[in-house]
Formats: C-alpha cells, sequence, structure tokens
C-alpha cells in the first residue's frame, strides 16, 4: 500500500457486492420453479401485518424451497425494534 | 461431431458478440471448422464485429424461410478458411426465428461437417435468447464482475438446466462454462472489484478464461477484426487461452490476473 492509499477513506466495495449477491443468487435459486402467486402473497401479508404492526417491505420474506419432494413455504417477519 | 456452444449472458453488452467472434476464430485457426451464427435478430452485429459486414447478401432469416440456401448466406472468412458467419436479420419481426427453423439450419450445419457451431446470443430471456440455448451442447456464460451480471448469469445457468432441448429431453445436461471479461487486477487489488474467486463462489462454476479489461477490444472493433486476431495483446491472449481450455487443455494457468507490478516510486506514493 502506497502512502497516498493511507488517506483514501473509501472502504472497499467489492465485499459489499459479494455479500449482496451471495443472498440474491441464494434465494432466487431456492424459488426457481416456485408457484407464481408467491409475490402477491408477499404482498398481501405485508399488507395484513401493517393492519397491526408497522413493519418495513423489507421485513417480510416469504421462501419456497423444494426439499426431496417436499415443498416448503417458509414466511418470515421481523418486527421493528420499538414494537416488541 | 459437431458441438454447437452458444454464448449467452443474460445482460446485455457484457461482451457476448466479442467473446462469441474471438472462440470462432480461435477454433478455426486450429483448423476446425467453425460456423458462427448472429441470433440478435433485428440488432445485428456480429458481422461487424468479424468485419463481414459489406459482404451480408442472406442472412438465418432468410435461410429459415427457404429464400436462399444455406450455401448462399454463409460468409467465409478471409482470414480463416475454415470459418463461416452467418448474419442475423434485420427483420423487425420477433416471430421470424422458430424452434423448427433453427433446427432446421442447425442440422444441415451438421450434415455439412462443421466441428463447432457458436450461437451468439441476444441479451434478455426472451425468444431469440432462448433459442440460441435451445439446442446447445454446452454453454459459455459471458460475465462481468459486477453485481447485475453475475446475477442474470445465474438466472441464465437456471435456464440451461431447465429450458433447453437437453434438459427437456432428460439426457445429460448442457456443460457449462463461465467466462469473466472485462476483468480489471487493479481494481480487484483494491476491493473495489468482484474477484475470479468471488464469481466462482458465488455461481458454484469454473470459469473457462478471464479476459482483462482492455483498449485493444475497441480498436479491433474499429477495424472489423476479432480482438484474438491481434497481436501483443493480453485480450488476445486470453481468449487464445479459453480455445484451448474449450478444446480440453486443463493444465493452462490464468494470466492476465495480477495487479501489475508497480515501480518504487508508485509502491511509495500509490498510483
Ligand atoms: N475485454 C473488454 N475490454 C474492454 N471493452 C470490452 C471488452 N469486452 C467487451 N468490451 C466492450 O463492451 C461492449 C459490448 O460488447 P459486445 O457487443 O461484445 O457485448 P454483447 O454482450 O454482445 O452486447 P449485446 O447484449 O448488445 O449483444 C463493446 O463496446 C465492447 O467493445
Ligand atoms: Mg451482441
Amino acid at each position: 500500500m502506497g502512502l497516498l492509499d493511507f488517506f483514501r477513506t473509501t472502504s472497499p466495495s467489492a465485499n459489499l457486492a459479494k455479500e449482496r449477491l451471495r443472498i440474491i443468487v441464494q434465494q432466487e435459486r431456492g424459488s426457481r420453479g416456485a408457484p407464481d402467486y408467491l409475490p402477491t402473497l408477499r404482498r398481501e401479508l405485508l399488507e395484513v401485518i401493517r393492519k397491526y404492526v408497522n413493519v418495513d417491505s423489507e421485513a417480510v420474506q416469504v421462501n419456497y424451497e423444494r426439499e426431496e419432494g417436499q415443498e416448503v413455504l417458509e414466511l418470515s417477519v421481523a418486527l421493528p425494534v420499538k414494537a416488541r | 461431431m459437431t458441438e454447437i456452444i452458444v454464448v449467452t449472458s443474460g445482460k446485455g453488452g457484457v461482451g457476448k458478440t466479442t467473446t462469441s467472434a474471438s472462440l470462432a476464430c480461435g477454433l478455426a485457426r486450429t483448423g476446425k471448422r467453425v460456423a458462427v451464427i448472429d441470433f440478435d435478430i433485428g440488432l445485428r452485429n456480429l458481422d461487424l464485429i468479424m468485419g463481414c459486414e459489406r459482404r451480408v447478401v442472406y442472412d438465418f432469416v432468410n435461410v429459415i424461410n427457404g429464400d436462399c440456401t444455406l450455401k448462399q448466406a454463409l460468409i467465409k472468412d478471409k482470414r480463416i478458411d475454415t470459418l463461416f458467419v452467418l448474419a442475423a436479420s434485420q427483420t423487425r419481426d420477433k416471430d421470424a426465428l422458430t424452434a423448427e427453423g433453427v433446427r432446421k439450419v442447425l442440422d444441415e450445419l451438421i450434415a455439412d461437417g462443421f466441428d463447432f457451431i457458436l450461437c451468439d446470443s441476444p441479451a434478455g430471456i426472451e425468444k431469440g435468447a432462448h433459442l440460441a440455448m435451445y439446442y446447445a451442447d454446452r454453454a459459455v456464460v459471458v460475465v462481468n464482475p459486477e453485481v447485475s451480471s453475475v446475477r442474470d448469469s445465474d438466472r441464465i445457468l437456471g435456464l440451461l438446466a431447465s429450458k433447453t432441448e437437453r434438459a427437456e429431453k432428460g439426457g445429460t445436461k448442457v456443460r457449462e462454462h463461465l467466462l469473466l471479461t472485462r476483468y480489471s487486477p487493479t481494481r480487484v487489488a483494491a476491493g473495489e472489484m468482484l474477484s475470479i474467486a468471488d464469481v466462482k463462489d458465488i455461481l458454484g462454476l469454473d470459469v473457462i478464461g478471464v479476459i482483462p479489461e482492455s483498449p485493444q477490444v475497441l480498436s479491433a472493433s474499429n477495424a472489423g477484426t476479432p480482438v484474438i486476431m491481434m497481436d501483443e495483446s493480453d485480450a488476445a491472449a486470453a481468449y487464445g487461452d479459453a480455445v484451448a481450455r474449450l478444446l480440453g487443455d486443463e493444465s493452462l494457468p490464468m494470466r492476465f490476473i495480477d495487479e501489475p507490478k508497480k515501480g518504487f516510486f508508485a509502491r511509495v506514493f500509490g498510483g
């Protein structure tokens, strides 16, 4: 590393890219061949949950997986810190 | 035995046509008979990169429609005897390509004894891209070290595994290869760009070649010479290595993947 690098403040972004990709790719692979209604299901769930708690749109995740002939639909809802 | 190889990516502008032209030249240089087909109907490009745009009389769709024979439409390369180009049509009719039509042309090329048929896919995942990959035996998935390109490559890998003839008939699957291009070792070293290892890791696939970002690619396209034919170009040498690996050489180390060595001055002051 040169002297000038020492003063550069921007942090390397490649790691960030890798982490984001790891998540999205894993998610998309899992949902290949998943039913088409999942995005609508997720939207409607979000609406229902928002009647009770004001969650962020990222908070509701719907994951579909097929393992050894079994289909699993996994729903996860992250509640905001304040609401707990 | 003819091998049908699709060059595909999902995302546009990542280097499919550049790659198709160079791989076709590289394979043909070894004496193999090679036909390279532009599947980008409406937006033909391959003829320009190959430098044969003024010699296009008939195109892919003309052959499918029976307006001419395949022989009349194949353009023989002026540099390499065993290399032929089939240009895309400029028609705006999206339905000009059909699975039966494509099959017919491929069968004729196979009967003619071609060793390799390279299919230069259009961007996207619509009909043109689908037909370009449908009959493939192998796929070269072109990817840039950048999030949207990597994500699209993964979607294309999914389609190769489900929406090809091989996948549908349940035979041996399409052999997939990654080709990483526009790679900048300096930016990787600075942590600004995904590395080869990152991309391999995310996509779970080995790379068949790493092509550096190179100003020679533009000068090659200006001249209508596939970059692999440019002397003293890193990109040419890297494409040459990729061709050797496609032909089965597994021992070649990757080149041009390390940051160029800096002198003392640059090391002290950065650069
Ligand atoms: N290794 C490289 N270094 C520098 N520039 C490159 C490199 N590879 C490709 N390019 C440039 O990227 C651009 C797109 O290349 P190309 O036309 O081959 O992509 P494509 O994937 O075929 O695009 P499309 O999706 O439109 O068909 C061109 O301007 C080309 O010169
Ligand atoms: Mg192209």
